[in-house]
């Protein structure tokens, strides 16, 4: 009886011991990253499709790969309610979580983005603001934690020219031509304003601009400028309930919405659905796909739905939100894989994965074996270069789906990438930061 | 010179601007008028229970919400529009109980500032609790109203705007009858006017609390179901609260044609602002214009247009 309970205690020990010594081998092995969401409050409806594609993408990625490079991604969630304040708040109580600290922070917020630049730089923690966000930090040297892939706001702006230009059959047929932009009154909604000018001063169409008050949820008078000033194209930069707004007023004043073109914040399912039959044939800007016919996304369907896992429902996964989670885990957890080929497939600290990212060049192939075609499009960062290409597509509802209706659009380079320059050097020289010297930089790598 | 041009713009401009296109302008002003409705609508919910209690109800857009959720929920489970209509209704008389019962009876004889601060309470649990039962998503609401332009002479009216209006003018003649004709709406008068008195002659205080927040709940859900209509039924919505403060500034916290003149005015005020005086301001100041205005009359009379005379002696 007594070698009985030894045994039995001595089996206990050696188990409490393997338990112990093995917990914290196994949390050593984990890659943490915060997740700063909004699910709650006005904005929710567009917060928590883009929360459950991150967060699905990665369960998916643990359950079928066991992580990155065998390095599981654990997260947490803090809920910033698209607020500044609670925004920082989430960022400072998470940033040390983890073996290493966080790897990189998705701020979901041009306001929180701006917050957090100085002390995630001071932190060296990976800022990524895709499709958000300051425009010019695309210009590394300036900004070497910020990184605004795919595309920015001045991109998506000379794109719809591009875009424009080409239903009109050319840019010469611009000149004389009005073009409108109807924007939520705030830093966000401003941002294209300067492209649009100093378009309209090299192609010559007229630029009337529409400024709305936040939330928007009244824009009559708008509506009734516009039906006066009868401008051939409309672009929105809006934000949650304003776009649904803007689409059945644009509607109610006899508006053709095949020319009526949204920011892709503006081109989404809560945005056109309110707006019912009136908001069949509208368009928007986009860098991703929509829908569930992807590789990628029957595996999140098969790895984490099948199972009962889904952070939302089943009927929720490819919408346009959804997926542009989606594609923010993917842009991530590559930047992850890259960095691990440098410095090992272990936890890596935020300066490392800075490295990743600055080294980011996911090629057709490798969207390919990603199981991504048509949903992300190739991008390839540098230590200058922390946008990519800046491609964008066009999308239009048909009253029940979003379908491409353009290929991808190719900004112009040369032009924006003045502009990102001369902006993000105002900026250094307004805050005393020298910038890097890319070239030194990319020699000593 | 710049600022003799800026007053140009400011002060002759935007009236050459309106006797050019006198057609322009009547179809903003109409705009204003049918958007003023729409603010009334709101409005009103605040004047019932500051009327009949004195409590500044914070909570007000967030019952518009949560009325509005409660019935598109109850559409998109197969009720019909009059069945969904009616358990709603019947929703936000219990909840008018409840909040008397667990939030109002407690605070009997508080400062008005202290009930105040309880609606803001139950705002934000009303808000979270609306988003447990129904979720975060928007619900587009359609009962079958129409929403076609109509081009009368050359001015475009929207239909949905025109029902608006009807509807709005059907609640305030039935809450007109319900105050002046019937015993409960002479208890609310007495109550409002008085409440000791009111406890005196044996009004049940209590009671009327609890029938003052029902009707309140009951006017947000026709202003719910109206937004609803037009926004889809989301968390939005109770952001229509703040179009309805400078209403209630303008036209008096405790009076029903108050809230109906002073949405007019707020309505037709900053429509014309925001579209004649966008050259000199750059654009986007109805919001802020609307309250100017407010405040503008309350210097000609500080208790409202239509608000009571406060003379309090010492």
């Amino acid at each position: 009886m007594i070698h009985r309970k030894a045994w039995l205690a001595t089996a206990v020990t050696v188990a409490l011991a393997f338990g112990l010594a093995a917990g914290p081998a196994l949390a050593q092995n984990e890659q943490f990253v915060p997740r700063l969401v909004y699910r709650t409050g006005p904005y929710a409806p567009n917060g928590i499709p883009f929360a459950n594609g991150y967060g699905d993408y990665l369960d998916m990625i643990n359950a079928r790969d066991g992580g990155v490079g065998g390095v599981k991604i654990v997260y947490e969630e803090c809920e910033t309610g698209y607020d500044n304040d609670k925004g920082v708040e989430c960022y400072e109580r998470l940033k040390h979580k983890g073996p290493t600290g966080a790897g990189w922070v998705d701020p979901l917020s041009t306001g929180i983005t701006y917050a957090l630049i100085e002390r995630a730089t001071a932190d060296h923690i990976p800022v990524v603001s895709m499709g958000y966000g300051r425009a010019d930090a695309s210009y590394g040297a300036v900004f070497p934690y910020v990184f605004t892939l795919p595309a920015t706001y001045w991109a998506q702006a000379d794109a719809f020219i591009k875009y424009v230009a080409q239903q009109e059959g050319g840019f010469a047929k611009l000149k004389g031509k009005k073009i409108a932009l109807v924007y939520h009154d705030s830093a966000y909604g401003k941002e294209p304003i300067a492209t649009l000018e100093k378009l309209s001063q090299k192609y010559g169409y007229t630029f009337l601009k529409y400024p709305v008050s936040p939330p928007g949820i009244d824009q009559t008078a708008t509506w009734l400028e516009i039906r006066q000033q009868r401008p051939n194209w409309v672009f929105m930069w809006g934000w949650g309930v304003m776009n649904s707004t803007a689409i059945k007023d644009a509607a109610s004043v006899g508006y053709p919405m095949d020319h009526f073109i949204g920011v892709w914040w503006s081109g989404s399912e809560p945005d056109v659905v309110p707006a019912g039959a009136a908001a069949k044939g509208y368009k928007s800007g986009t860098f991703h796909g929509a829908g569930q016919n992807y590789p990628v996304i029957h595996d999140i369907l098969k790895y984490v739905y099948d199972k009962g896992k889904g952070h939302g429902t089943r009927d929720k996964v490819g919408e346009v939100l959804y997926n542009r989670g989606v594609v923010n885990a993917i842009y991530d957890t590559e930047a992850l894989r890259t960095a691990q080929a440098k410095y090992g497939a272990k936890p890596l600290k935020g300066e490392q994965i800075q490295w990743g990212f600055e080294h980011l060049n996911i090629t057709t192939a490798r969207i390919a074996a990603l199981g991504a075609e048509g949903l992300v499009v190739p991008i390839h960062l540098s230590c200058a270069n922390h946008e990519g290409q800046g491609n964008v597509r066009i999308q239009q509802w048909d009253g029940k789906h979003w379908h491409f209706v353009s290929d991808w659009i190719q900004p112009d380079r040369d032009m924006l990438d003045a502009m990102y320059k001369e902006s993000a050097l105002a900026y250094a020289k307004e805050k005393g930061i020298t910038p890097r010297n890319c070239a030194q930089v990319s020699q000593a790598q | 010179m710049e600022i003799v041009a800026f007053l140009h713009a400011l002060l002759v401009e935007p009236f050459v601007a309106m006797w050019q296109n006198p057609e322009f302008l009547l179809e903003v002003a109409i705009g204003g008028l049918l958007t003023g409705v729409m603010y009334s609508l709101v409005a009103l919910g605040f004047v019932l229970i500051y009327k009949a209690s004195g409590v500044f109800n914070f909570a007000q857009g967030t019952m518009v919400l949560f009325a509005a959720l409660t019935f598109v929920g109850l559409l998109e489970r197969g009720f019909p529009v009059w069945a969904s209509f009616l358990l709603t209704a019947l929703a936000m008389i219990a909840m008018a109980f409840v909040i008397e019962r667990l939030v109002l009876r407690p605070l009997v004889n508080q400062d008005p500032i202290i009930l105040f601060m309880a609606t803001i309470g139950l705002t934000y649990f009303l808000e979270g609790f609306g988003q447990i039962v129904w979720g975060g998503d928007v619900h587009p609401l359609d009962i079958g109203i129409p929403k076609s332009p109509l081009i009368i002479g050359g001015v475009l009216i929207n239909e949905f705007d025109l029902v608006a209006a009807a509807v709005c003018g059907v609640l305030v003649t039935v809450l007109a009858v319900f105050f002046q004709r019937t015993a409960i709406g002479r208890a609310l008068r007495a109550v409002a006017d008085d409440h000791q008195a009111a406890l005196s002659v044996g009004i049940p205080l209590k009671n009327i609390w609890v029938i003052v927040w029902a009707v309140a709940g009951i006017v947000g859900l026709v202003a719910g179901i109206l937004w609803g209509s037009n926004l889809g039924v989301q968390f939005s919505i109770s952001l229509v609260a703040l179009k309805a403060l400078p209403v209630l500034i303008l036209g008096g916290f405790t009076s029903v044609p108050g809230a109906i003149v002073g949405g007019l005015i707020i309505g037709v005020g900053e429509k014309v602002a925001e579209v004649f005086w966008t050259p000199a301001t750059g654009g986007a100041i109805e919001d802020w214009f609307a309250y100017a205005l407010a405040l503008v009359f309350l210097l000609i009379r500080p208790q409202g247009l239509f608000g009571e005379r406060i003379i309090e002696r010492v």
